[in-house]
């Protein structure tokens, strides 16, 4: 399933290119993109765990940028 | 000021107060420790949030972060002495982040202006009341109505008004076009003469504006080469200063303790450990990438929004980036290079056979298909056509139609059907399509019907020659004898005819052979039929796409109008793109460079190393900004 999320407060380029290296190596993700430009987060992940990956997603864009809310 | 978002002005504020403090501290006699404290207001008022967040990361085990290395620069600067200048930095550093931001900002608004084309309600009628509704919620079918001014917000047909659309928003076209009832019309048009009552075709998800949106937001996926150069050269560089200056540091200190203080190598010499701190907290402040890693794809961004305002959709980064280096353009003739509407322009019956009689005989063969050709035909026939004339009708692909009119079989085709029936045609000295027709097995003559170029056929191919393309062809399933007159009046420099689509295949698997390894082959058709074509080639072109789905699907970059001359201006777009994103890099690369040596030699300050890091992501913006500007090309 692919999906995409709007972000907030993602304020630097560095951050969002580690935010989507982090979230491609969860299990499950099979692609994500994170755009510092258009401020979302393009997701295609596992449909049956979709969310708790989303989850897990969360809590990693946490460590590398708290102040990044992901509007699910 | 006004422009500035909360969160922005907030920083302004403490920007400014900061520097007040610094000031009035600069001013005061203070000494010593005593200097320190004073030193910390100011530092406090400005890098407090740095400071927060690189402890907040180091404990998320994020070590290389901007953060971090700025409070450990400044806090650096602190411990040896250089309070002003730790607060002097984290000012400076702070001033070039809100510009930044501003500027990414700002730019980022013009793109979404530029894509501001999603309708916010349509109009039905309800009691003979208008009523504004959502476009989400307009089924198929229904009737909605759109005033003078208004953006047409759902895909539909006509029923009712007639009036002139403003499609800019979606073409770059500014001449208005004409429609009346039974047009169709698309989303995203603005209505600007008269009232229209138009029945909705598709659902507002599946709408033209929705397309276009959904698929220019998606092109930022589709990353660069050089896009992925960066996020992979920033992945190295960052740790690898971080490292130097380590070293810098550590190597020299080692040294002066272990050294007699007499014997002393000539860059030693004269320095105390302190100056080796303070040449690497220069290395750490210069080692955040920031400045590539936003103006590369804010170029590409940019490149991609440009050209959409020429009418020029462009579905990925690679695409843009790889448009730059084309070497071959291939084209199909018909609706790409010629106009695509068909005319009769001659009637050769053979004798014992009127004109009328064999345009006749010809239309009603052609009766059901909705070929261009037989299109022309049925216009050029005079007499309303009788369908119950017709029977045991056969379409033969890449020949013709063989049927039976009143009993008697016609065949109505090309030379190769006439050679497939075994009879014996004549041809034509004409330029253009030649229909020739058989009846009751006998040839009865040919019917002329020819395709002229687009007004801006010519001058689209002597431009990509000018930009750069080292050959251009032109395949076509039409005749030899037609091919070779358009490709002559064009100044195509290669063509093939008579081919069937799995040819186009073939001759387009052999172009792309004989190019060379840097150079691209674009295929330009208008989507019909040549999707495989436009699949295989390195960039698919598709034109004329406003509501074609097959094209936008099929296609890589989508011109929205069918004129041939916007490749050219794609091209061109596609190269001041990428020559925008090298003088970034080379720029970036440069100065951070240039810095790092002289800041090894102990010749750079802190304020040039900040320079190096925020002032060059600002400057890198600004000129990534440009992209966006494509008026000359108009």
């Amino acid at each position: 399933m692919k999906k995409r999320y709007n972000l907030t407060d993602l304020d630097c380029a560095n951050c969002a290119a580690k935010m989507e290296t982090a979230i491609k190596k969860l299990d499950g993700v099979k692609d994500a993109t994170v755009s510092f430009l258009t401020q979302k987060l393009t997701i295609d992940a596992d449909d049956a765990r979709f969310d708790d990956i989303m989850k897990e997603v969360v809590a990693v864009c946490r460590k590398v940028e708290p102040d990044c809310i992901i509007h699910l | 000021m006004r422009n500035l978002s909360k969160k922005q002005k907030k920083m302004l504020w403490r920007i400014l107060l900061a520097a007040a403090l610094l000031i009035a501290i600069k001013l005061l006699p203070a000494e010593g420790w005593m200097a320190a404290l004073c030193y910390l207001v100011p530092y406090a008022v400005i890098g407090w949030d740095v400071l927060w967040r690189a402890v907040r990361n180091i404990v998320h085990g994020q070590v290389f972060d901007e953060n971090f290395l700025m409070a450990l620069a400044t806090v650096g600067a602190f411990g040896t002495g250089e309070y002003a200048e730790a607060v002097f930095v984290m000012l400076f550093y702070q001033v070039g982040e809100l510009f930044q931001d501003y500027a990414v900002g700002k730019s980022r608004q013009s793109i979404a202006a530029l894509m501001d084309i999603r309708p916010d309600y349509a109009n039905i009628e309800q009691d003979g009341e208008l009523v504004q509704v959502d476009p989400e919620e307009v089924a198929v079918g229904t009737v909605i109505v759109v005033k003078p001014g208004e953006r047409i917000p759902l895909d539909g047909r006509v029923v009712a008004g007639s009036s002139a659309l403003d499609t800019a928003a979606l073409t770059g076209e500014s001449v208005p076009r004409d429609v009346l009832p039974g047009d169709a019309v698309i989303s995203g048009c603005v209505n600007q003469t008269g009232l229209l009552r138009i029945q909705v075709t598709k659902p507002c998800s599946e709408s033209t504006v929705s397309k276009i949106l959904d698929l220019v937001e998606n092109a930022s996926e589709k990353k660069s080469a050089s896009e992925h150069f960066i996020t992979r050269f920033a992945r190295y560089y960052t740790p690898c200063v971080v490292l130097a200056a380590a070293l810098l540091f550590a190597v020299p200190s080692v040294l002066l303790a272990l050294l007699n203080p007499a014997s002393l190598p000539s860059f030693l010499a004269g320095t105390v450990w302190s100056n080796w701190l303070h040449r690497a907290l220069i290395f750490l402040v210069i080692s955040c990438p920031c400045a590539l890693v936003i103006s590369v794809p804010l170029s590409f961004f940019g490149g991609i929004g440009g050209a959409s305002k020429c009418g020029i959709l462009v579905k990925g980064s690679n695409f843009l980036e790889a448009l730059a280096q084309t070497e071959t353009v291939v084209f199909d003739k018909t609706g790409t290079l010629t106009r695509g509407t068909f005319s009769v322009t001659a009637v050769h019956p053979e004798s014992g056979y009127t004109q009328e009689q064999l345009l006749e005989y010809a239309a009603l063969a052609e009766h059901y298909s909705n070929h261009p050709i037989s299109l022309s035909l049925k216009a050029a026939c005079r007499t309303d056509p009788d369908a119950s004339r017709l029977s045991d009708v056969e379409e033969i692909a890449g020949h013709g139609i063989q049927a039976k009119v009143d009993g008697h079989p016609v065949a109505v085709g090309n030379s190769r059907l006439m050679e497939r029936q075994k009879v014996s045609w004549l041809p034509c000295e004409l330029p253009g399509t030649i229909v020739h027709v058989t009846i009751d097995g006998f040839y009865a003559g040919h019917i002329v019907i020819s395709d002229l170029p687009k007004d801006d056929a010519k001058a689209a191919i002597a431009d990509l020659k000018a930009s750069g393309v080292k050959k251009t062809v032109m395949l076509t399933g039409d005749a030899e004898a037609v091919a070779k007159t358009v490709a002559a009046e064009l100044g195509v420099d290669e063509f093939h005819a008579e081919l069937l689509p799995a040819d186009k295949v073939a001759w387009t698997e052999t172009l792309l052979a004989a190019r060379s390894a840097r150079g691209k082959l674009a295929f330009v058709g208008d989507g019909i039929n040549d999707a495989p074509v436009l699949t295989r080639a390195d960039i698919g072109i598709a034109m004329g796409a406003m509501g074609s789905d097959a094209a936008i699907e099929a296609a890589d970059i989508v011109l929205m109008d069918d004129k041939p001359s916007k490749i050219a201006t794609a091209m061109r777009v596609s190269r001041k793109t990428l020559r925008i994103v090298k003088q970034n890099i080379w720029f970036a690369l440069g100065v951070k460079a240039a810095v790092l040596v002289l800041g090894a030699f102990g010749a750079a300050t802190m304020w040039e190393a900040v320079f190096a890091d925020v002032g060059v992501a600002f400057l890198a913006i600004l000129n990534a900004t440009r992209c966006l500007h494509v008026e000359e090309f108009r």
